[in-house]
Parts: C-alpha cells; structure tokens; sequence
C-alpha cells in the first residue's frame, strides 16, 4: 500500500482514539499525535513552513496549554474510571462503525490515484515568507493583536478571586 | 490614513499597560474615551485629507487597499459611539478597580478588531479580525466570573467554535476557485465559475458561520443567554456592536462588494430575515427578563437588516445600512437603561418591577425614546430606516416580506408596551419607594443616545434631500 | 486543475470529511467540556487540512501556507481563552460537566 493510505489512515485512526480514550490525559496526548501525522501529510503536499509550525505549535503548545487546563481540575479517581469506561462503551460505539460505513460509501466513488506530484511551487516562484510579509501585512497584525488578547485573557481570567 | 483607526487602539493598549497601576485607574478611561471620540469624530467629519494621507513608511508596510466607502464609514461611527456609550457605564456600573481596568483593555481590543473587520477588504483577514473581537467578547462575558456568566461565555464559545470551523472551511473551498482571498478575486472566481457545486457550497458554508455569528434564527441559541449574563456595560457593547459587526456588517459587505444581487444568495438571506423577525419578536413577547426581551428584540431587529440585505436593491441596501446604524443607537440606549434599573433597583425581572417613572425620570423617557425608535414611529429615526427597508421591498415586488415587515412593527410596539407598562408605568411596587434615579455618570450616556436617536430622525429628510 | 489533481482532492477530501466526522461527534457526545473543545480542534485540522490541500491543488502553497500559519497562531489565542474560561467554571462548580451549564431557560 502506498504511503499516502497509510498515513492518511493513521490520521484518521488517531483522532478516533482521541475521540474515544477513556482519560483525558491519553484524549490530549491522542491530539498531539494526530497533529504529528498532520505535520508529516502537510510537508508531503509541498509545505515545509506549515508542516513545522503544526508540529510545534499544535503537536507541542496546545496539548501544554490542555493539560495545564486539566491539571487544574480534579483527577478521576478508580471507580470514576471504571463507570466512565462502561459509559464511553455505551456512547462511542457508533462512532468507528460510522466511520467505516462511510468510508466505505465514499471510497467506492473514486479510485486511488497516483503519486503525488511533488512540484516545486510553480506559483509565480513567490516564497511564503514573501506573501506573508508583503501582501499578508493585516494579518501579521491580527496574530498579534490575537496574542494580546489571549495575554490579557489569561490576566483576566487565571487570577483568583481576591474575596 | 485609515490605518491610524487600528493601530491608535493598539498603541493605548500598550500605554494602558506599560504605565504604572494607580495612574492609569484613574487616567485610563480618559486614554479611552479619547481614542473612541477620535473614531466618532473622523468617521463623521469626512474629512478628505485625512482619509487620503500617506505617511510613506508605514503605509508601504502595512496596505488597507482602497479607502473607506460609505458603508465602512457609518459602521467605523457606530463603532465608535457604542465603545464611548459603554465606557461610560463601565465607570459607573462595574465594582472594583481591576474590573474596570480589564474593561478598558478588552474594549480596546474588541475596537481593534472591530476597526479592522469594517476596513479589510479580504475574506481571510476578514476571519482573523472576527476572531479577535470574538475573543475579546469571550473574556468580556466571563470577566466578572459569576456562574451564570460562565455559562452564558461557554455557549457562545462553542457556536462561535463552529462558525470558525464553518468559515474556515469555506475559505479552504473558495481557494480552490480563486487566485486569492481578497474581494476582487473572489468576485472575479464568481463570475468564472459561480455554478459550481463546491463553490455554492463553500458560500454557503460562509453564510451559515456569519449566521451563527450575528445570532440570526436559527442559530440563535447562544444570543439570550450571552446578552442577559454578562454583567451591564458588556451587554452594551456585545449587543449594540460587536455582535452586529462581526456578523451583519460582514453580510452587508458582502453583498454589496462580492455578491451584487445574485439570486441564489437573494432568497435564503430573505427567507431567513423574515423568519428571525417574526420569531424575535414573537418570543419577545413571553419574556419576563428585561435584557432577555431585549436580546430576542435584537434578533427580531437583525432580521429585518438581513431581508433588506437579501433584497439588494440600492434602496434596500441604503435602509439595511442606516438601520444598522439606528439599531446600534437605539439598543446601546436600552440596554443602559437595563443597566441604570439593574444599578438602582439590584434587580432585572420585570415581575418585581413596576411604577419607576415617577422615580427615574431619566431612564424612564429615554427608554421611551428608545422604544419608540425600535418600533418605528415617526419622527424619530427608526422610522426612516423602517420606511425605506419597507418601501424597497414593496418596489422589488417582495410584496409578502414588506407586509412581515410592516406587521412585525405592530408586535414590537406590543412587547415595548408591555416592556414600559412592566417596569416604569403602573405601580409601584412595595420595596422600591426609595429609589432614585440614577447618578449622572449612567445618565449621561442615556441622553446623549436619545439626542442622538432625535437628532437622526429629525435631520434625516434633509439628508434625503440633499442626496 | 486537470484530472489528476482532481483525483488527489478527492482523494484527501474522504479523509477531511471522515475527521470532520470524529470531530463533530467528539463535541456532540461529551459532557465534559474540556473534550468538547479536543473535538473543536480536530475540527480545526480537518480544516487546515482543506486549505493546504486546496493550496496544493491549486499551485498556491506559498497563499495557503501564509494562511494556515495565521489560523495556528489564532488557534492558539482561542485555546488559551478556552482554558481560562474552563478553568473558572470548575472553580465555580467544582466540575466540568456540562450537564451544570443546563441553568439557564427561556
């Protein structure tokens, strides 16, 4: 089987897993590894420069910034653990079998197709670092101006109510 | 040059925090308050030459594309009435010092990416600037960390999480089409290939996220709970402009630069006007909470923005426009008003509510006012606005819509009456003999939206002429 | 695009909508509010998915790049805020069940 199935594949398998995990700890480290093997389908459709930041950012930053969200909140104890689990059988069952089902549906209209052809960008021969900087400029300000606001959210937001 | 309306916010966001704790309590609002008049007074004096300026360094860096038109102007002047209007109660309602030094950051934050949506000209950045008011309005709604609060913050996060996703993908589909994402070229990728499933679905998808976002039925779900939670001046801001930018301005822009007229876009954005007007106001009609009336009257207002917007006719626009600005007024000013009984009575429920004319002059005939405006009476400037949404669909042969839209006004002049009846008419209710009205700092803002709304209305026929 | 490209959209494109999928029922079938928002970000990478793979069908990976790097930096405004908000409900209600945000009627 080629490449792209199987890592298209192991995509879809992760967030299942994400989806399905008893714990939250193991859901948040299952988002990590999804955003992983997005990064490595992202650099095989011709974007190095997107592919890194997925991997740092979504595989490293945001999995931090969940569980620092979860360490604040209370551990599930055993039994929880157990009830849960019986719980997630219950609800999260439909979910694989949807997911074949469609898969199934879907793939009987297409076929699979050949390599990828891996052409160096023929846009124009323009850099991303050149659109980002030179037509892109408003946006450069909407992702500081949206740092910003999440700095000012966690000084809102994170402090204790000082009764 | 337009850019100085982004990165002036920008600029005292950095001041406000840089400085020293004590100077700015007491120093910021000023800060504040100033750049919002700034706004007011350029997006209403016109001026030409300031429009037009070019500081060469800064301008090569960052590019607005062309100036701004009308439609960005009128929206760039609510913008900056409300963030004034909400300042002002800010200063009076909200408790401690730490409150209101977030309010002023969060406002400034949400005015930055407010000044930003009314002024791009591309549907990503469009995106981006979306979500930067969004985010401010998240941190607004749950800054005083009440739980209902939470709770209201949490079901307009999870919406708002499905319009980004929405729009998102849209964008993904519309890259397909076109060369980029600015207006031009999605226009341009319109006319070449406008019949395309995935592009009228990836239209679509960007229509339902704007949907979601303005609180139109029957995405609407999030809207009451947000409104009522949050604590006064929030509800000003989010509901007299931040839900209205982010969401109805969008659709306005759209149409008027990308879409033009086209049918398929016509009729779902008609249909679904007239149905938010007629559920908005008819589920106003049941409410017991003074900001829940409001906000489902909200909804029944942007319905009627949306079906002039889906008519697109030059009057049609021309009406969706002004209401826009006349409901940003006139809802700003009924939610002071909530805001100014909240303060002095510590309740919004109108059952415990009753007979606070003779105590709160102010309130009471502002809302009036206000009310009356909303519901389209003559000679205030709601009126105008109503007239004109009514006659261009009356002239586009929608002759079903303008009778909705003439009858709607019926209901919400019924659910105001109740409103008023409720709250300042009839008697007073046991418990509430000592209330006074409220001090200057809330009634300031009161009369300066209801000179406004009186003004509007009674300069308007001059401006009709003079065009 | 020629068929071949088109072939590879379609290709890509079963797998977007099957994590669209897991993403839509992850927000659907928790209460827990911190597993509602792991669904909205599979959702988001289906999404960033989509527009790199619309940029590479296309020949415009430098545009669709640029993009996906603004939306990852959004992304991650968004979670922070989201973390902030959760955090103050469980101090509130000592639990992240949404079943306590059920309060509000009318």
């Amino acid at each position: 089987m080629e490449i792209n199935f199987i890592l298209l594949s192991c995509l879809v398998l992760m967030s299942l897993w994400t989806v399905i995990t008893a714990r939250l700890i193991m859901a948040v480290v299952g988002l990590a590894l999804t955003s992983a093997v997005l990064s490595i389908i992202i650099f095989r459709l011709d974007s190095p420069l997107a592919a890194v930041f997925e991997l740092s950012v979504c595989a490293g930053l945001i999995p931090v910034i969940f569980i620092t969200t979860v360490s604040f909140t209370h551990r599930l104890t055993k039994e929880g653990l157990r009830i849960r689990r019986k719980e997630k059988f219950a609800k999260f069952w439909l979910l694989p079998i949807i997911i074949v089902i469609v898969a199934v549906i879907l793939f009987s209209y297409t076929q699979k197709p050949a390599h990828l052809v891996t052409s160096v960008s023929a846009s124009g021969g323009r850099d991303v670092r050149y659109i980002l900087w030179h037509t892109r400029q408003l946006d450069l300000l909407g992702q500081i101006a949206a740092l910003l606001a999440a700095a000012v959210g966690v000084a809102v937001l994170f402090k204790e109510q000082k009764e | 040059m337009p850019l100085l309306l982004i990165l002036l916010p920008f600029a005292s966001l950095i001041i406000l925090n840089l400085s020293t704790k004590s100077a700015m309590h007491r120093h910021g609002f000023i800060l504040v308050g100033a750049v919002a008049l700034f706004q007011v007074v350029t997006a209403l004096g016109r001026l030409g030459e300031f429009w037009d300026i070019k500081y060469n360094p800064l301008v090569k860096f960052f590019s607005l594309g062309s100036a701004p038109d009308n439609l960005t102007l009128i929206a760039l002047l609510s913008i900056g009435i409300v963030i004034f209007v909400s300042l002002l109660v800010a200063r009076a309602v909200l408790g401690n010092e730490t409150l209101k030094f977030n309010f002023m950051n969060l406002a400034l934050l949400a005015c930055l990416g407010m000044n930003a949506v009314v002024m791009a000209h591309d549907f990503f950045s469009i995106y981006v600037f979306i979500e930067i008011a969004a985010l401010s309005s998240f941190i607004l709604i749950a800054m005083t960390k009440d739980p209902l609060a939470i709770e209201g913050a949490f079901k307009y996060i999870i919406l708002s999480a499905v319009a980004t996703v929405l729009m998102l993908c849209s964008i993904g589909l519309l890259l397909l089409f076109a060369g980029g994402t600015a207006f031009t070229d999605i226009a341009l990728a319109l006319k070449n290939s406008g019949n395309e499933f995935l592009f009228k679905a990836a239209v679509g998808l960007f229509l339902c996220g704007l949907f979601i976002k303005s609180g139109i039925v029957p995405f609407h779900g999030w809207l009451p709970d947000a409104y009522s939670a949050s604590s006064a001046p929030v509800s000003v801001l989010l509901a007299g402009i931040i839900t209205k930018v982010s969401g109805v301005y969008v659709l306005l822009r759209l149409v008027v630069s990308v879409f033009g007229g086209l049918a398929i876009i016509q009729k779902p954005l008609m249909a679904i006007g007239a149905l938010s007007i007629v559920v908005g106001a008819l589920l106003s009609l049941t409410q017991n909470n003074f900001k829940r009336l409001l906000s489902y009257s909200s909804i029944s207002q942007v319905g009627y923005i949306i079906l002039a917007a889906g008519c697109a006719t030059p009057l049609a626009i021309f009406g969706a426009v002004f209401h826009f600005f006349n409901h940003a007024v006139f809802k700003s000013l009924l939610f002071v008003n909530a805001a100014a009984v909240e303060k002095q009575t510590g309740t919004v429920d109108m059952e415990n509510l009753g007979g606070l004319a003779a105590r709160m002059p102010v309130t009471a005939t502002t809302s009036v006012i206000a009310f009356l405006s909303c519901a389209g009476i003559p000679p205030l400037a709601g009126f105008w606005s109503k007239l004109i949404i009514v006659i261009a669909l009356w002239k586009a042969s929608h002759f079903a819509y303008a009778g909705i839209a003439a009858l709607a006004s019926v209901i919400t002049l019924g659910y105001f009456l109740h409103l008023q009846r409720q709250v300042f008419f009839g008697k007073l209710k046991a418990g509430l003999e000592k209330i006074e009205e409220a001090d200057f700092s809330l009634a300031l803002p009161q009369i300066i939206l209801a000179i406004i709304i009186v003004a509007a209305g009674l300069i308007f026929p001059w401006i009709l002429k003079w065009r | 695009m020629n068929a071949d490209l088109a072939s590879v959209f379609r290709y890509f494109g079963i797998f977007i909508i099957l994590i669209g999928i897991c993403g839509v029922y992850c927000i659907l079938a928790t209460r827990n509010l911190i597993r509602a928002f792991i669904g909205v970000e599979i959702l988001i990478k289906a999404a960033t998915l989509l527009i790199i793979l619309a940029g590479y069908v296309t020949k415009q990976v430098a545009l669709a790049q640029s993009l996906v790097i603004t939306l990852i930096v959004i992304e991650v405004a968004l979670m922070v805020v989201v973390g902030g908000v959760i955090l103050c409900a469980f101090r509130d209600h000592k639990t992240i069940d949404s079943r306590n945000l059920m309060n509000m009627k009318g």
